[in-house]
């Protein structure tokens, strides 16, 4: 079936989802972590590692899920790791971070060395496209259950954060380190905490990638969405649902390249795969003002402090 | 604390014998060397990516374990050496610490400053780097370099392609615009336009040689326009292959055998046959003949070859493709032979007109032949 100029858009909404899963898990979990008042670069280091520990298990248990399980362990290791040094008096968070990612992907391409020649058993499919009969339309619409949790993860962390508990103590902690501390709240604990849960987050990311999409271990895998995912918090606001449409937009941002040359758009194609990156640094520069703050920002983060 | 740092007598005494017995062990190593110089052909192999990248890595590494086997010939290498000043330390390491007698830097980007500036301090070790860089009078003596026309298994490829592609449209997930690349473009859309005039090689380049999610991406893309064959020219066809796959398209494989990650769709493949080349050298080391400069050759050399046909590739377009590669074999095969128009319009080869495989000309090639939708501006 022809679909012509439609398949940029077919293109654009089947990548949204596609590329955009990773995206939306790695930015949830740099989002818990920033709302609690640490940033976390090391997080690309955290989605490297993912994806290597999911495809090993998923190859020697033959159970991808669980690979997805123990890559968001060794997430919440790492996240864990970064979040307790920074525990210490006069630890910068963010060289930390740096540290934790050269760390983070180092280790996993040292360990994940057997792992790139064989195939491990890949995450299913839910086909939600059965109403179409326009079969590239069915193929975009093929999704991965992981994307549905994504979202649901999303809603359920915004409205634990605006409404529970638990989601205040997180915020107080993100906002004033010393009221917390007034308040007698752990502020070490949560920030450990938070920050092991985003690494967990940040892990499933990584393992979507290598067991689902573009399903492969390799050492070229990840380009930069741990870290692009430090900026789509920003642009999200620091809202866990606008992590979920962030996400989308970059997703199908970058699946835009590639479809314009296939239907004969050939040339600037640098451009135009150049486009989700172009937009970090126009999101940059945006939000990066010296006259106001931005909404929603934790005023712990040594960033704005 | 000084105390510590004290050495006692007793701990002196076995960092002697110690040292001592190391010494002993390296003059025993040392004459084992000289004895046993003339026995064993010690080659080094250098590498860019993973040995299992199912890739470019992959057909170089086994070529190294081909001739590993044999039992007068000591190989070693090493992976994912980076483009730096890392190669040279390890070319330095292999020529003094495991005695190699000949280098093989298999990247590209070897060859420049690294090769040249090593070479001329071990004027007695060959240095053969793969790719086309080497020039007589310009580069040190012992440097030499070797390099396989992959274009023709891609010519066959594309036979296969064109064949059994019902849409009659082909896809191409290229890295960058260059000639190797381009090379390889243009001879399998030829070779699917050989047999079925109105073929059409649609390409996408992604911009490096190793992006999975925009090569994942691009066979999609590619898929969705109709296309019902692919193939690629990135490090690693591992994402192309796999995601044909699971789309349920045919796909041709590039520098080493995929078929085990399609076995439904993996028609054939274009290969290195490094084993070959290795091989010869070692032959050539072993005699103590003078290893030429350049080595260069295609399907007759055995330097590159196609991958066994899969089951459901019908008889008709075997015979087709087996004709053109006994043609090849014969060395009576001109892919590059007039009248060719590039995509444009543009007539780039008149009529009557012939380059043939080793023709320099076609190795700065920067256009693509009519029947390919794509530019090589970027």
């Amino acid at each position: 079936m022809e679909v012509g100029w439609w398949g940029v858009l077919i293109a654009v909404l089947g990548g949204a989802i596609r590329i955009g899963t990773p995206f939306l898990f790695v930015s949830l979990g740099e989002c818990l972590t920033e709302k609690s008042g640490r940033i976390n670069l090391g997080l690309e280091g955290t989605l490297v590692m993912g994806a290597m520990t999911g495809y090993a298990v998923s190859l020697h248990s033959g159970s991808p899920w669980l690979g997805v399980l123990c890559a968001g362990l060794a997430g919440m290791v790492l996240g864990a790791l970064h979040s307790w040094l920074c525990s210490f008096q006069r630890v910068n968070d963010i060289a930390v971070g740096i540290a934790m990612m050269l760390f983070g992907t180092g280790l996993a391409f040292f360990l994940g060395k057997p792992y790139i020649q064989p195939s491990a058993p890949r995450l299913p499919s839910i086909d939600l496209g059965g109403w179409s009969d326009v079969p590239q339309l069915k193929a975009a619409l093929q999704i991965n259950a992981l994307f549905l949790i994504g979202i649901v993860v999303a809603v359920v962390l915004g409205w634990m954060l605006k409404n529970t508990a638990w989601g205040l103590k997180v915020r107080v902690v993100g906002e004033s380190a010393d009221a917390a501390r007034a308040l007698g709240l752990p502020v070490d604990r949560i920030r450990i905490l938070s920050t092991a849960q985003g690494g967990f987050l940040a892990g499933i990311g990584g393992s979507y990638l290598s067991l689902y999409y573009p399903f492969n271990w390799s050492e070229g895998l990840s380009s930069g969405q741990g870290l692009m995912a430090v900026a789509l918090v920003i642009f999200a606001r620091w809202q866990p649902v606008g992590c979920l449409w962030v996400s989308l937009l970059w997703g199908g941002a970058a699946a835009l390249g590639p479809s314009l040359q296939s239907v004969g758009v050939t040339g600037g194609y640098y451009i135009f795969n150049a486009i989700p990156y172009i937009m970090t640094l126009a999101v940059m520069i945006i939000t990066c003002s010296p006259r106001r703050t931005l909404v929603g920002v934790p005023h712990e983060l040594t960033v704005t402090r | 604390m000084s105390e510590s740092r004290k050495l006692s007598r007793r701990q002196v005494l076995q960092g002697t014998a110690a040292a001592g017995a190391l010494g002993l062990l390296g003059n025993v190593e040392w004459i084992g060397q000289a004895w046993g110089a003339s026995d064993k052909v010690k080659m080094g192999f250098i590498f860019v990516g993973p040995r299992d990248d199912y890739g470019y890595n992959q057909a170089h590494f086994e070529g190294k374990a081909a001739v590993a086997k044999l039992d007068w010939v000591k190989a070693f290498d090493e992976e994912k050496v980076p483009e730096t000043i890392e190669v040279q330390k390890t070319m330095e390491s292999m020529v003094k610490l495991d005695g190699a007698q000949v280098l093989f830097p298999t990247s590209f980007g070897y060859f420049d400053p690294h090769i040249i500036k090593v070479a001329p301090q071990f004027p007695n070790i060959q240095f053969l780097h793969c790719g086309g860089l080497y020039q007589e009078g310009k580069h040190p003596k012992n440097v030499g370099s070797y390099f396989g026309f992959i274009d023709e298994s891609q010519y066959i490829a594309g036979i296969v392609a064109g064949g059994m592609s019902k849409s009659g449209k082909l896809g191409f997930v290229a890295a960058k615009p260059i000639p190797q690349v381009l090379r390889n473009i243009n001879n399998y859309t030829l070779g699917a336009r050989s047999i079925r005039p109105n073929c059409t090689t649609n390409v996408i380049f992604t911009g490096d040689w190793s992006l999975p999610v925009r090569e994942a991406e691009a066979t999609n893309s590619l898929v969705d326009q109709g296309i019902d064959v692919i193939t690629c020219h990135v490090d690693s066809p591992k994402v192309v292959i796999t995601t044909a796959e699971k789309r349920g398209i045919y796909c041709t494989g590039y520098h080493c055998n995929q078929s085990k990650l399609a076995p439904k769709g993996y028609l054939t493949g274009a290969e290195w046959n490094w084993a070959k080349v290795y091989m010869d050298y070692a032959e050539m080391i072993r005699k103590g003949q003078t290893v030429p400069h350049l080595v260069r050759g295609g399907l007759k050399e055995g330097i590159v070859k196609v991958s066994e046909y899969n089951q459901v590739v019908t008889e008709a377009v075997r015979k087709q493709a087996d004709a053109a590669k006994d043609k090849f074999m014969g060395g009576g095969m001109v892919v590059y032979k007039g009248p060719i128009k590039d995509n444009t319009g543009r007539v780039v080869i008149a009529a009557g007109k012939e380059h043939i495989q080793t023709d320099i000309w076609l190795e700065s090639m920067d256009w693509l032949v009519e029947g390919v939708i794509g530019s090589t501006k970027s």
